[in-house]
């Protein structure tokens, strides 16, 4: 099989960054290899449907605003009523979707080749990413596994919650080069290492 | 000014789309009332204080909200999904 292209070429450099003589601040990958699924659901079919994900996935949620849960390289949270990121390292999540939801339930469209996954980990993380997005990354306010909807400089991207000093960014693939750019110089102050 | 989405929580302004005043109801798709149509289109009273608005969270959940605002203190008393609004409407419950 053909191997996959990042979108960030040239521009992802393995090393230490910025201020990194005063410490690694934050440590910056691209996750790659995984399925990325979105799944909607007719407003009277959101119980079913999060049912439905919980048997093809093994992560169950309840119907609640961005709530979500991560074990390992799997994933599943929501960003908007009855809409959910599905996520994971087999290529066969949109069959296993397909095969436990029936069009009564709601859609599956599968972004994985219209989205790039960044993550960001390390105790500076909240605070290089609140320099880009406007929403409050403290943990009281952004529990471990949940998901949010927002814009960095008036684009869209969508953010989940890892563990506590982890964050994933879904950034639009043609996006995600100029994204991969200013994240850096976000992280510079801190120091960065890009694995 | 932050929004408090139903779904997304507090969030800056930059985050919406403002689209009108929500009090005004469409004339019957079928009529021929030309003055009804122009009131619609566009007469608007304007006043100072509370005016129920149409938002769209377009850089969040992408739902259509109706805000309760005052325009002279830009204070929120009320944000709610547009479609339970509108529900609520037909019910004939003040939204
Ligand atoms: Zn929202």
């Amino acid at each position: 099989m053909a191997e996959p292209q990042s979108p960030l070429g040239a521009s992802y450099v393995p090393g230490d960054h910025g201020n990194a003589a005063a410490g690694i601040g934050v440590t910056l990958r691209e996750r790659k290899g995984l399925s990325i699924i979105q799944v909607t659901a007719w407003s009277e079919a959101i119980p079913a449907m999060l049912t439905a994900i919980g048997s093809a996935t093994g992560l169950a949620l309840q119907n609640k605003p961005g709530l979500g849960r991560v074990a390992g390289e799997k994933s599943v949270f929501g960003f908007a009523p009855g809409r959910y990121l599905v996520v994971s390292a087999t290529p066969e999540l949109e069959t296993r979707l397909r095969s436990v939801i029936a069009p009564d339930l709601g859609t599956i469209i599968d972004l994985t080749h219209g989205r790039t996954v960044i993550r960001i980990s390390g105790p500076r993380s909240e605070w290089v990413l609140s320099k880009l997005f406007a929403i409050d990354f403290s943990e009281h306010a952004f529990a471990i596994g949940n998901g949010r909807a927002t814009l960095h400089h008036d684009i869209h991207a969508n953010i989940q919650r890892i563990d506590d000093e982890t964050f994933d960014v879904y950034v639009f693939r043609t996006f995600a080069r100029s994204f991969w750019a200013t994240l850096g110089h976000a992280a510079e102050e801190v120091g960065y290492r890009v694995e | 000014m932050i929004i408090k989405c139903p779904y997304c929580g507090p969030r800056d302004v930059i985050e919406f789309i403002y689209q009108g005043d929500a009090t005004r109801s469409r004339p019957e798709p079928a009529s021929n009332d030309m003055a009804a149509w122009n009131a619609y289109v566009y007469d608007r009273a304007n006043p100072s204080g509370s005016h129920r608005e149409y938002w769209l969270h377009s850089g969040g959940c992408r739902q259509h909200l109706v805000v309760t605002r005052d325009v002279s203190t830009h204070a929120i008393s009320s944000v709610v999904f547009a479609r339970d609004a509108a529900v609520a409407v037909k019910s004939g419950e003040p939204a």
